[in-house]
């Protein structure tokens, strides 16, 4: 079976590949784009640690064959911080401690960023109603959701 | 498996009408990539509709909306004027999922999935909507609630697919709901869900009412001793009594660890109770 020609934005970057047609985004960002900050949690779109932004939507990498991502522009976690500047999310979610094991905090910071860049001053229930597809079994929810107003606070000001 | 994306509905025809059944059309995606990665399916070939214009377009014809198969419910819910012609429709694809989720699944794939729970299938019966099927014989007409034939099961015949959904023009004193039920507040699948559109005339006597429930039969159900109950009165207290006792006489559904069969149907009358509560207060939003 031949192979599925995919061009994309990705972070900025143009990015062409070649993948086969079974093959998810998330396989490809992972395995062979070595773009690994997005994780696979379920596989069945529960989880959100694979999410990332796709023409300015929200999605899960495991639900989008990687031949659908043709023509699209990408977000991912390996995009967020320019250089060795943090983004103020993920120097909130430090100053929080709105993390603990990590597996799932790309996911969570690129669905934060997705509410922000949409709403810059959100109340505490449409943040976590926004983060609802986000599971996080460490910190129990309270630090992520006051990190992510406080950056909305912090940008705003 | 080998992975297509026509730009054409003629294209998408000829490529499902040649592989027979072993072939899946692609909407959102939400469902399929999950059946296909546990293995529950194996095409052959995958045909994804997105990349055609007619399937992703939200328009106006004649005063009336016709919504692409996979518009999604972000989308849905950032259309100003459809939410405000079609509330409870809007609202039912809006509760499908997370926000992840609700940037791919659309109303074709949530009712072409077949499943009984669907949120967005009773919100769309309800509101009369219909489906243009495009296939190896030109295009047909079907209402939505003739899709559905039982768990995962469509009345689709080998090579047809659901283009768009057409919207009848909302009387001017009509109004929509859809509720559904869940242990949670988000992430889960419906227990029971409810949709009705009601039509009172200048009296605000009802003339015309649908009452749609879902996740408690093979596939969702048109109640029409319910709707009977509201036709022809004010939709006033007895009348929703009469008309939550027959969503109850119709509701055959599972035991399951979402709910007994006792505890579905008692919920489904709630919910019926308080979703035409609703749509009779939104018979009033233009005013």
């Amino acid at each position: 079976m031949s192979k599925v020609h995919v061009s994309t934005i990705i972070n900025d970057d143009t990015v062409e590949f070649l993948c086969e047609s079974e093959q998810t985004l998330l396989d490809v960002l992972r395995d062979d784009l070595r773009l690994t900050g997005s994780k696979e949690g379920c596989a069945s779109g529960d989880c959100g640690a694979c999410s990332v932004i796709m023409d300015g939507r929200l999605v899960c990498a495991c639900l989008l064959l990687a031949a659908e991502a043709e023509g699209s522009t990408i977000e991912t976690i390996e995009g967020m911080a320019n250089g060795s500047d943090l983004h103020p999310l993920q120097q909130q979610f430090l100053d929080h401690a709105a993390l603990q094991c990590g597996v799932c905090t790309p996911g969570f910071l690129i669905a934060a960023k997705a509410l922000l860049d949409r709403n810059p001053d959100p109340t505490e229930t449409e943040v976590r109603y926004w983060l609802a597809g986000n599971l996080c079994r460490c910190t129990g929810y309270d630090k992520i959701v006051r990190a992510v107003l406080d950056t909305a606070a912090e940008t705003r000001n | 498996m080998q992975y297509e994306a026509p730009t054409t509905v003629d294209q998408a025809v000829a490529l499902l009408k040649n592989s027979g059944n072993a072939s899946k059309v692609l909407a959102g995606g939400t469902d399929l990539l999950v059946q296909l990665r546990s293995g529950m399916i194996e095409p052959e070939l995958i045909v994804d509709i997105k990349k055609i214009p007619e399937v992703r377009s939200i328009l106006k014809e004649d005063g009336k909306f016709r919504v692409g198969a996979v518009v999604t419910g972000a989308e849905l819910g950032e259309h100003g004027d459809l939410k405000a012609a079609w509330p409870g429709v809007v609202e039912a694809a809006e509760l499908i999922g997370s926000t992840q989720i609700q940037g791919r699944a659309s109303l074709g794939g949530n009712l072409c999935n077949a499943s009984p729970a669907a949120d967005a299938v009773p919100a769309l019966v309800a509101a009369g909507a219909i489906c243009m099927i495009a296939g190896p014989n030109g295009r047909r007409e079907l209402p939505v609630g003739a899709i559905c034939t039982g768990p995962g099961q469509t009345s689709l015949s080998p090579g047809e697919f659901v283009v768009s959904f057409l919207f009848p023009i909302p009387k001017p004193r009509s109004g929509d709901a859809y509720l559904r039920f869940i242990p949670r507040t988000e992430m889960d699948i419906a227990v029971v869900g409810v949709g009705i559109h009601i039509t009172l005339d200048a009296e605000n006597v009802c003339v015309d009412a649908r009452v749609a429930v879902g996740a408690v039969a093979p596939t969702v159900l048109l109640v029409e001793e319910s709707a009977a109950a509201l036709v022809g009165t004010m939709v006033d207290d007895a009348s929703i009594d009469k008309m939550i006792a027959a969503v109850r006489d119709s509701c055959d559904p599972i035991d399951d660890k979402r709910g007994t069969v006792v505890y579905r149907t008692q919920v489904a009358g709630v919910l019926a109770g308080r979703v035409c509560r609703i749509a009779l207060q939104r018979t009033r939003r233009h005013e």
